[in-house]
């Protein structure tokens, strides 16, 4: 523990920015990727995320976080968001938003949760659904820095058409160096479906994470009842808590 | 709001959903999501803790028993949720700080700041008055039944009037200081009081 006095005196407030929609692209039936303009941005860590505030015509604002799903970048990035029923802002964002919309982003935000290219050890990474956007980032900057740890992604999507960043996880997956990746389905696989198909349980980490030993860095991330269920298993595996880092979402993203 | 950039096609759930309860920038839910940066902690109450310190000097000290013997209070408020949810009428059952210092004899704090102290290594910082008069507890019930190890259980700090994480889940101790220490969230980029009020989200705000 470290005395950091005047820590929050020398901090200058985060100003929310102007983010501009340059693209969309449609990940799944219910999840969308936005590539937003934000001058003024100044770059993030992979797994940091972002407040986005919506403004309507006549005033009223909504406010919620979103993970980033880019590797770092200036001026840009990219979100990955899941339409929530009865979500007030993700039906917003993964549903109406056009090229050319604007909201607004303020960030980056979290400095736990996330991964440099210069922390040594194996990378293990279980995501479920949409709780895969801030390792995709990570998985990005890792390509992107040609990291050579190595790295694996265990991912349980509902059906193969649920599969977020599916085409561009098996071109990752296919590079020299690239991360293993890992899927499992589990509300249905189509026919000749050659992977997992049950949820995520300790066994299946085992098989697919590294040892213990090898004191892998592990990022958990999706629902919360997939996070708990796992990080408990990894604890009883013998990873220790310090090494497990979280983030769960749900409810919180309405 | 000169050069807020306006949504089009947003409409949201509009103005008049907006409840004076509700501060700046958060939304209300009915469930209870759970935030937590690492793993739940296995609940252990034969060997549970909760001890109050001076600096690094030993104050007082209570078992599970003990401290369920201690006198109790019931709460009933609103929480705020960092990540922009708002929880209206949540109950709790708990013992009071006030309580907790007038069992180790103390009639004050002894230091103007605390650090509250988690299993799992989690910490978060807060002046010491901010714990006195009633307005917060190590709380162990929550709608009336024994608090969810996801939810902070056996017992959690409760600071309903700041932003819920200084409401520490799995608090073993509580260590008076000064000066004060930034916890484990005000390390990594949140405000050092936290505020929903005054929408003290991040460090700066």
């Amino acid at each position: 523990m470290t005395v950091t006095e005047g820590a929050a005196a020398v901090a200058s407030k985060k100003q929310w920015l102007a983010a501009t929609v340059r693209e969309v692209i449609d990940e799944t039936p219910r999840v969308r990727s936005l590539v937003l303009e934000v001058p003024g941005w100044s770059g993030h860590r992979a797994g940091q995320h972002v407040d986005v505030r919506l403004t309507a015509p006549d005033g009223y604002q909504a406010q919620r976080s979103y993970s980033i799903a880019s590797a770092p970048a200036e001026n840009t990035i990219m979100l990955t968001v899941e339409m929530l029923p009865d979500g007030e802002v993700s039906s917003y964002l993964a549903g109406e938003v056009r090229i050319g919309d604007r909201f607004e982003l303020r960030g980056p935000i979290g400095g736990y949760f996330v991964w440099t290219s210069d922390l040594a050890g194996p990378l293990f990474l279980v995501a479920g659904g949409s709780g895969v956007v801030p390792l995709m980032a990570i998985l990005r900057e890792r390509a992107s820095k040609k990291a050579t740890q190595p790295a694996t992604l265990l991912f349980s999507s509902r059906s193969y058409e649920d599969i977020i960043y599916r085409a561009e996880l098996e071109n990752l997956a296919r590079d020299a160096g690239g991360p293993v990746v890992v899927h499992t389905l589990t509300r249905g696989a189509p026919a000749g479906w050659a992977g997992q198909t049950r949820r995520i349980d300790a066994a299946m980490l085992s098989e697919t994470g590294f040892a213990p030993d090898r004191m892998p860095r592990i990022f958990v991330c999706g629902p919360t009842p997939l996070v708990e269920s796992v990080a408990r298993s990894l604890r009883d595996l013998g990873h220790s808590p310090k090494l497990i880092k979280t983030e769960r979402f749900g409810p919180t993203g309405r | 709001m000169a050069d807020v950039p306006i949504s089009r096609g947003f409409r949201g759930r509009g103005s008049g959903a907006r409840d004076a309860r509700i501060p700046p920038g958060q939304h209300l839910v009915e469930d209870f999501p759970v935030l937590s940066a690492g793993p739940t902690p296995p609940a252990d109450l034969a060997n549970w803790r909760l001890s109050l310190d001076d600096g690094e000097s030993p104050l007082a000290e209570w078992t599970w028993q003990q401290f369920l013997a201690l006198p109790q209070t019931d709460l009933t408020v609103d929480i705020h949720c960092v990540t922009t949810w708002s929880k209206l009428d949540t109950h709790w059952k708990g013992v009071s700080i006030d309580t907790l210092l007038e069992a180790a004899g103390l009639t004050e704090p002894p230091q103007p700041y605390v650090l509250a102290h988690c299993d799992g290594g989690y910490t978060t910082n807060l002046p010491a008055e901010d714990l006195l008069d009633g307005k917060a507890m190590i709380a162990f019930e929550f709608g009336g039944e024994a608090l969810d190890p996801e939810h902070g259980g056996p017992a959690r700090l409760l600071v309903p009037h700041l932003y819920f994480w200084k409401s520490a889940k799995w608090v073993q101790k509580l260590q008076f200081v000064d000066p004060e220490i930034p916890g484990f969230w005000e390390e990594n980029g949140y405000h050092i009081y936290g505020d929903p009020w005054r929408e003290q989200r991040y460090d700066g705000d």
